[in-house]
């Protein structure tokens, strides 16, 4: 599970609680969160991939990441979900190592090999580059293994061509083809599915599903769209600055804060929403206690 | 009858020529990073340089390498800023270095100074010392920029992508503006302050429909700059007009007809 589980539960699917109302949020006031330092995952899961603990993170005066707890492990598939602005390019730039937090730490094994898939990768078409010389780029690799790795992405007969002049799915499949080539066992994905059609996404989720089940990778995804991602996600963490649920796609999707912050509708989607509120967000996305609230406490 | 060229036109068109070779793979990074004006910016920081290389009687390619490299930290300061765009920022330094270095070297006592020289260059005057300071500075220029072009290119191409693979920008990218205050300081004396990213960035322009790939577009600007040169020399011989300003001139011709014929078979 994300966060607030007991360290060492180990199993990627976990237990299905879900576990919202524990992430603490720094907003300073008194709603659903509870901040209990017991139930804080103090130490990071031994097997995990990698681990963040307490990342806070501020731009300005706003904090866009709060107090954050992720693990990833081998095998799974872990979804960030969140709205725009919800923090989840920053959490991955951090977990990546690109920036590094304010508080907070990022536990990384040395057996840990990352392979990376940013989002928007525009190349600009000032910078000539064939698919090729691309992934031959800064790797100690042969022809065969890019044509290998091109073959498993699906993009093989993109091989000669200008990396500006792909479409969006084929510069996703070359990049996952990148991330391959340097025998990563964590993937770490963002938008993967933006500038990529419908049909076009679910087929990109069924690849990066395929890739883990045979390569037994762990998967960080970034995501704000439901449908397709959840679906396939072993579990999903529901960002907004601060962790705002986390747990099994079906089991989040009937939380309240995930059907505040998509709507109901998307409640919908995998399940019934009935769930109790015990926060609302205001519009810059702070959760705000709800009038007439119950005390703190779990939100379900 | 052929008459050999003399002496000061062989000098000038070696040093030209070896200038063409260090900036053009300088110059294709230039291009990828979208950093024209940001050279423009530093190679007129370059004047005050020259203006404070005269005051304290120091040798003036010293003198320039030092205020380009000023600028460029001046730069990454101004970068930090969120107020105005980058590029603002950089119309307001590059019109504060070049007004500061004109008025600076009005103020600066000494030989009468022909400002025109520093402004356009003038190759014909390129001395012995000049190509010492062009092949000796450019062997060094030319090993780091291959020690570390595949960097570079990976930061150009994708910063995240490449930081995330484990490249610390830093240390690039405080190499490539040092680089390109040494190239700015070198080509001045050949083309002039106000001319000098021409030789950066013009080649490159003309290399890029030719090139699939980074390695033959910083080779082929290299060879795109070497005829440029050649023609450039030409023309100012056969005609009279000043040779900084007639090898750009041949640069920009050859780089117009390159985008043409590149946009025309694009179609």
């Amino acid at each position: 599970m994300s966060s607030r589980d007991a360290p060492g539960t180990g199993t990627p699917n976990g237990k299905s609680a879900i576990d919202a109302a524990a992430a603490p949020c720094s907003c300073g006031h008194s709603h659903g969160h509870q901040q209990t330092d017991e139930k804080r995952a103090a130490e990071p899961d031994p097997g995990a991939l990698i681990s963040a603990r307490g990342v806070t993170m501020w731009r300005g005066s706003r904090e866009v990441l709060s107090d954050i707890d992720v693990d990833v492990r081998r095998g799974e598939i872990v979804t960030l979900i969140g709205p725009n602005g919800a923090g989840k390019t920053t959490l991955v730039r951090i977990l990546l190592g690109i920036e590094h937090p304010e508080r907070g730490r990022i536990i990384k094994p040395a057996s840990t090999r990352i392979g990376y898939v940013p989002q928007r990768f525009e190349v600009d078409s000032a910078i000539p580059m064939t698919v090729e010389s691309f992934l031959a780029l800064g790797e100690h690799t042969t022809q065969k293994a890019i044509k290998a790795a091109l073959e498993e992405t699906g993009a093989a007969k993109t091989i000669n061509q200008q990396l500006s002049k792909l479409s969006g799915g084929e510069t996703q499949r070359v990049l996952i083809a990148r991330a391959l080539l340097r025998k990563p066992n964590l993937l770490i994905l963002d938008e993967p599915a933006s500038g990529v059609d419908f049909t076009g996404e679910a087929d990109l989720y069924d690849l990066i599903g395929r890739l883990r089940d045979k390569h037994n990778l762990g998967v960080l995804l970034v995501s704000h769209d439901l449908h397709v991602v959840m679906a396939r996600s072993d579990r999903v963490i529901c960002l907004n600055a601060h962790v705002c649920c986390s747990g099994k796609p079906e089991d989040v999707s009937q939380h309240a804060a995930y059907a505040r912050i998509f709507g109901p509708q998307a409640a919908s989607v995998l399940g019934v929403y009935r769930h109790h509120h015990d926060h609302r967000h205001d519009l810059t996305g702070e959760p705000k206690p709800l009038a007439g609230a119950s005390p703190p406490g779990r939100g379900s | 009858m052929f008459d050999w060229p003399e002496p000061f036109v062989w000098r000038a068109l070696f040093a030209a020529v070896g200038l063409a070779i260090i900036a053009a793979p300088l110059g294709c990074i230039v291009v990828w990073r979208r950093m024209s004006y940001v050279g423009e910016t530093l190679s007129q920081a370059g004047l005050l340089g020259v203006a404070l290389g005269l005051a304290a009687n120091v040798d003036l390619t010293f003198s320039v390498i030092l205020a380009a490299i000023a600028a460029a930290g001046v730069l990454t300061l101004l970068s930090r800023q969120k107020m105005v765009p980058l590029d603002s920022a950089l119309g307001l330094m590059h019109h504060a270095t070049l007004a500061l270095g004109i008025a600076a070297i009005a103020l600066v006592k000494g030989p009468a100074i022909d400002l025109m020289s520093y402004l356009f260059g003038d190759v014909f005057a390129v001395t012995a010392t000049d190509l010492y300071w062009i092949y000796g500075g450019g062997a060094v220029v030319v090993a780091i920029t291959l020690y570390l072009w595949q960097p570079l290119v990976r930061l150009s191409l994708h910063e995240d992508l490449a930081t995330a693979e484990g490249i610390n920008p830093r240390l690039p990218r405080a190499a490539f503006d040092l680089l390109l205050a040494v190239v700015i300081a070198v080509a001045m004396k050949i083309v002039g302050i106000l001319l000098v990213m021409a030789f950066l960035v013009v080649p490159a322009v003309a290399a890029r429909p030719l090139s699939e790939t980074p390695e033959r577009m910083a080779v082929l600007a290299g060879a795109v700059a070497i005829l440029g040169v050649i023609l450039g020399l030409w023309l100012s011989l056969s005609s009279d007009a000043p040779g900084g300003p007639s090898i750009v001139i041949a640069l920009c011709t050859i780089a117009s007809i390159s985008l043409l014929a590149g946009s025309l078979r694009r179609r």
